[in-house]
């Protein structure tokens, strides 16, 4: 049975990273995807401070909070500071990674934060978590619970909210001018990545996360130009992934995150030799 | 009293260990600040970045292959992987519709995947040789030898050398690529001069710090530096303290508080210090810049209204009238607070006095007034004459000019255009000696 929870946490988080994803590439901000991840490390021991555990609704609103406040850092030593953007990322999570590892070491005794943990999580806990049952018949580990919920969350918000985030990712001041708030539309975008990585951030930690983020939409984008096909084919390529890579894991006596990361380099790597569209050897025969 | 005991017992390096510890940030921080100010000016931020993320791989293989742990073997096979993903980052971006930003986050993310795979790998096999190979991920400061610290110092010898050896072409490859290929520079070459030795500095520098925190060893104190200069000499040189400094203090606050870890004091003081010199350095700091933009909106208030002013003045015939706030409104379009504010800074300045709630120019305000008119006029007959643009086309480009020209700019306008009686729209241009020249 720990073999099927693993490999349905992995399927969980990475099609809730994939979806998201996409806008994120869509928008060239897959590095302040990168950024947030790691950054949302002092929300997190904050939070952890005050509620004693990871999965609890302080550390959704702790994470959500300095996902924002990394955004909001971002362009403002863009904007007021005269940063070039990389320059301002680079130097916006560093800071905020930083102090959240300084936090962790001032508050050891409290905070019971696995250093490996922060980097690469440990996806095999979740085997070892007692089963809850909130519906009757159904019974699951408290960690699958919440990424099931947050996939649910992110998979509303696309479908509901879909005219917007298609606006405003292809065509911000069209959107602006038909009365769609990109601001809105960014910060939503920019929190659902927050606690996104939050919840993934027991199983896959804060760098495996941004490969889960950004290499299945990068692959979609390689099989696709339609927004609605990308989406699926993002969500299909972090499942065959969390497959693959539990698999690879359990031959190689490794990490299952980062087999799973490694597989998506593989898929990225078949895409990007032999997609139908823009793969370069097609390219290369078509010439 | 306990912290100056501290500080003098730390600083007096004393201790061998102390020495050893404060000599190897010291190095690492300059060094590492030196390399970076290349990547920051090529817009290259992240670079440093991917390549901390991609050297696992190589460290690993190389530890797999090689069944040792000397450190030579250990770093040639960071290099060649941190050097690898440099190239992957290019070659994707080159040749797919992936964008750079993409291309970065791709190869790092799953680069440092197949790291930490191997990694997890080594460890789990039970081969106790592996122990201490994870300080490619967390960085050991602390535990600093005087081996460490000589190979700190061969390499920061390397990558200053390779700096000031080169220092011509690198800058030129940061500010001009295109001139530096029309003068025969092999751009491909420094290119890859300079990207070899970040993957160098990034190698030694993440073992110290470790894999997330190394991007700001190497930015942050350029980007720092970068505000308090334009010469990039003085930027380089700049960085360099910054970086040192910062190791040093990092090192000296895990001393006196043993749990705190190193790598991350010394980036959250280089952000502090970044972050100050963002809001404070004299030129481009954000304070300087946002009084300077303050400085120039008062003046284009002012000016705004002493011109209202006198053109009021010159249409009814009646410069020093009383005039109320709804009559300055009705022609310009401000709200009345601003207005009032800019006609406050006015009678400080003895242009315009205040009788009876009504405002009155001054004859200071007068020639205050006519200066911005008669150089807004010159400077539309200047656009019609010299650069033959319609008249109903200058009006807006010389609304902006009337605020910056400068006294000498007048008088050369004044020569060049040979004092002209009217401008384009007939209006007269008033002169200082009005009366002389109408005599």
């Amino acid at each position: 049975m720990s073999d099927f929870w693993i490999i349905l946490t992995g399927c969980l988080a990475s099609v809730s990273c994939g979806l998201l994803g996409c806008f994120l590439i869509l928008r060239q901000m897959a590095m302040v995807g990168d950024a947030i991840s790691h950054a949302v490390l002092p929300g997190i021991v904050i939070a952890f401070l005050f509620s004693g555990s990871l999965d609890s609704v302080p550390m959704l609103i702790g994470a959500a909070t300095f996902g924002v406040i990394t955004t909001y850092l971002i362009e403002l030593f863009n904007k007021k500071g005269g940063l070039q953007k990389d320059a301002s990322i680079g130097i916006t999570f560093t800071w905020l990674f930083a102090i959240g590892v300084i936090l962790i070491s001032l508050y050891a005794d409290d905070v019971h934060i696995d250093q490996d943990c922060v980097l690469f999580g440990e996806i095999a806990y979740v085997a070892l978590e007692p089963l809850v049952s909130y519906i009757p018949g159904l019974s699951a580990p408290s960690t699958v619970w919440v990424l099931f919920i947050v996939m649910l969350l992110i998979i509303a918000m696309i479908i509901f909210g879909y005219k917007g985030l298609f606006l405003t990712t292809f065509d911000p001041s069209f959107a602006a001018a038909i009365g769609v708030s990109t601001v809105v539309w960014h910060y939503l975008l920019m929190s659902a990545v927050s606690v996104t990585t939050v919840v993934s951030f027991e199983s896959v930690g804060a760098i495996l996360v941004v490969a889960l983020l950004i290499a299945p939409a990068a692959t979609a984008y390689l099989i696709t130009d339609k927004l609605p096909k990308m989406l699926v084919i993002a969500a299909l390529v972090g499942v065959i992934a969390s497959f693959g890579g539990y698999y690879l894991a359990v031959w190689l006596d490794a990490s299952v995150a980062a087999a799973i990361a490694s597989v998506l380099g593989i898929e990225f790597t078949l895409a990007f030799l032999f997609s139908p569209q823009d793969g370069i050897i097609i390219k290369r025969l078509r010439r | 009293m306990w912290l100056f005991e501290q500080i003098v017992e730390f600083f007096s390096f004393q201790d061998v260990n102390i020495r050893y510890v404060a000599l190897g940030t010291l190095l690492l921080g300059a060094s590492s600040a030196v390399v970076g100010c290349f990547t920051f000016l090529r817009k290259k931020a992240l670079v440093g970045d991917t390549i901390a993320h991609s050297i696992l791989p190589g460290i690993c293989l190389s530890f797999i292959i090689f069944k040792t742990k000397d450190p030579l073997m250990l770093l040639l096979g960071a290099m060649l992987s941190g050097w690898l993903s440099v190239y992957v980052v290019d070659y994707i971006s080159a040749n797919s519709k992936i964008k750079p930003d993409t291309a970065i986050g791709l190869t790092l993310s799953v680069f440092f995947g197949v790291g930490i795979l191997l990694l997890t790998h080594i460890q789990h096999s039970g081969n106790s040789a592996q122990a201490g190979l994870d300080k490619f991920l967390f960085g050991k400061a602390a535990s600093l030898v005087q081996n460490d610290v000589i190979t700190f110092g061969i390499v920061s010898v390397i990558l200053i050398g390779t700096i000031i050896l080169f220092f011509k072409q690198f800058s030129l490859i940061s500010f001009d690529v295109h001139f530096a290929k029309t003068i025969g520079l092999s751009v491909r070459t420094f290119e890859v001069i300079l990207s070899t030795i970040t993957v160098l500095a990034v190698a030694i520098g993440i073992q110290t710090v470790g894999v997330v925190l190394m991007a700001a060893m190497l930015i942050t104190p350029a980007a720092a530096a970068r505000f308090w200069t334009d010469k990039l000499k003085v930027m380089v040189i700049i960085a360099a303290i910054i970086g040192g400094v910062s190791g040093i203090f990092g090192a000296f606050i895990s001393y006196t508080a043993p749990s705190m870890p190193t790598g991350p004091w010394i980036v959250a003081v280089l952000s502090f210090i970044a972050i100050g010199s963002m809001l404070v350095a004299p030129k481009n700091g954000a304070i300087s810049k946002s009084r300077k933009q303050k400085k120039n909106q008062r003046k284009i208030l002012e000016d705004n209204i002493i011109k209202l002013l006198y053109k009021l003045g010159e249409k009814e015939n009646e410069f020093f009238k009383n005039r109320s706030i709804r009559t300055l409104k009705n022609y310009r379009e401000y709200p009345e607070k601003k207005l009032l504010k800019g006609l406050n800074i006015l009678k400080k300045k003895n242009q315009v006095v205040l009788v009876n709630d009504l405002w009155v120019l001054t004859e200071e305000g007068k020639k205050a007034g006519m200066r911005v008119v008669r150089i807004h006029r010159l400077w539309e007959l200047y656009l019609t004459t010299y650069l033959r643009i319609a008249p109903d086309h200058v009006h807006e480009d010389a609304e902006t000019i009337e605020h910056i020209i400068t006294p000498e700019m007048e008088s050369k306008l004044e020569h060049l255009l040979d004092y002209p009686e009217k401008d384009p729209h007939s209006a007269n241009i008033p002169y200082k000696n009005e009366k002389d020249i109408n005599e």
